[in-house]
């Protein structure tokens, strides 16, 4: 390779340079997410591990037997009875979509479309 | 030992035939089985509705419907005529049944205002064009629209016959004045029809409509025989919609 030694250590300044924010915050951790929880209430429908990991998944498994087999409770793993519903059921519990959902959701650039059929808690106050 | 020319014929004629008849044998079983499992028993429930037209007399009978259902549902009040959307709505006798039509009939049915919502068809011709299955009918008859499938191109609304399905051209949250916080409202880009209340149906409800008519409107098991609408029918005379296009439709008219 001609110039060997310039192209190298231009490589090394390129490498150096894309990888700024990642130098900039090495070993901290920055604007965490943090979901305002219910204060009433400890259990959600499953574990608290388990629910962020699959809170997506379980929505929509929720979705299809809810709309598409018609069955209406979800049994969780220590056998409570739980009406399938994202308006009825859980935003009962988390009161709000922007204080919940949306903190991680717009950290992490995920946009799931369900408030633009499902009405969130917050937008009940506009027609009211 | 050297084999013969008519042996070896014979031994590879044979070969051929075991195995085409078993191939073909295979193949024909196998289909069978698959046949066997696509084939579901007929659902014990099979809901209908009747509604008696001789008691719905003034405006109001109708508004009282209409409103219980259309506030239930959040759907939206838009005043274009055109892309409006409605669950349940009310027309004349001459367009509701425009084959049953005729210039002679009493003047008392040519005046006569009939509510009109989703025949829930047993052979619904909007599931079959539906290129995504959004819309699909349960073992109990319920022929449901599925939001979140929805591609919004419009087919259904070309199949069906009824008239039963509207397309949100608009923004359907900015025609509602009040909102039903339990049930979602839609987006633009779908089609929304009646879904005969299937949530409530599974929680051993009855639809809205039915609640407010205050007996105006039976409904019930069509294979029970002993359920209001099997009574209704049986007891009154009933005219479907259009029924010779063979959608079997199970809202029943007693006239």
């Amino acid at each position: 390779m001609y110039n060997s030694d310039k192209v190298i250590v231009g490589i090394i300044i390129f490498i150096l340079f894309f990888a700024m924010p990642f130098w900039l915050n090495f070993g901290k951790a920055k604007a965490l997410p943090k979901p305002e929880l219910p204060s009433d209430t400890k259990e959600c429908v499953e574990s608290r591990e388990y629910m962020r990991a699959f809170h997506m998944k379980m929505l929509l498994d929720w979705r299809d037997k809810k709309v598409r087999e018609g069955q209406v409770y979800y049994i969780n793993s220590q056998g409570k009875f739980f009406k399938m519903s994202l308006q009825n059921t859980c935003m009962k519990c988390h009161k709000s979509m922007e204080k919940f959902c949306d903190r991680c959701h717009t950290t992490i650039s995920a946009h799931p479309d369900c408030w633009r059929c499902h009405i969130a808690p917050e937008e009940v106050k506009k027609w009211q | 030992m050297a084999i013969s020319r008519r042996d070896f014929l014979k031994v590879i004629g044979f070969t051929g035939v075991t195995s085409a008849v078993a191939t073909i044998g295979g193949v024909l079983i196998g289909r069978g089985e698959d046949i066997l499992k696509e084939i579901k028993p007929a659902s014990k429930v099979r809901w209908a509705m009747a509604i008696d037209t001789r008691q719905f007399k003034t405006d109001e009978d109708f508004q009282k419907v209409i409103e219980a259902c259309h506030k239930a549902h959040n759907v939206p009040n838009i005043p274009d005529p055109i892309r409006q959307v409605k669950w349940i709505w009310v027309d004349t006798f001459e367009k509701a049944f425009p084959t049953i039509e005729h210039e002679y009939i009493s003047e008392e049915i040519k005046k006569r205002k009939f509510l009109l919502l989703c025949n829930h068809c047993d052979n619904p011709p909007c599931v079959r064009v539906c290129p995504v299955k959004a819309t699909f009918r349960r073992p109990d008859g319920v022929v449901v629209q599925d939001m979140h499938r929805c591609i919004g191109c419009k087919f259904c609304m070309a199949a069906c016959p009824y008239g039963s399905r509207n397309y949100n051209f608009y923004p359907p949250r900015e025609f509602l004045s009040q909102v039903n916080p339990e049930y979602p409202t839609r987006t633009t880009g779908v089609v929304e029809k009646c879904i005969l209340c299937y949530e409530r149906l599974d929680e051993g409800k009855q639809p809205y409509c039915v609640e407010a008519s205050e007996g105006k409107m039976f409904f019930g098991n069509l294979n029970d025989p002993n359920s209001p609408v099997r009574k209704a029918i049986s007891e009154n005379i009933v005219i479907v919609r259009k029924p010779e296009l063979t959608t079997k439709p199970m809202v029943f008219y007693i006239i």
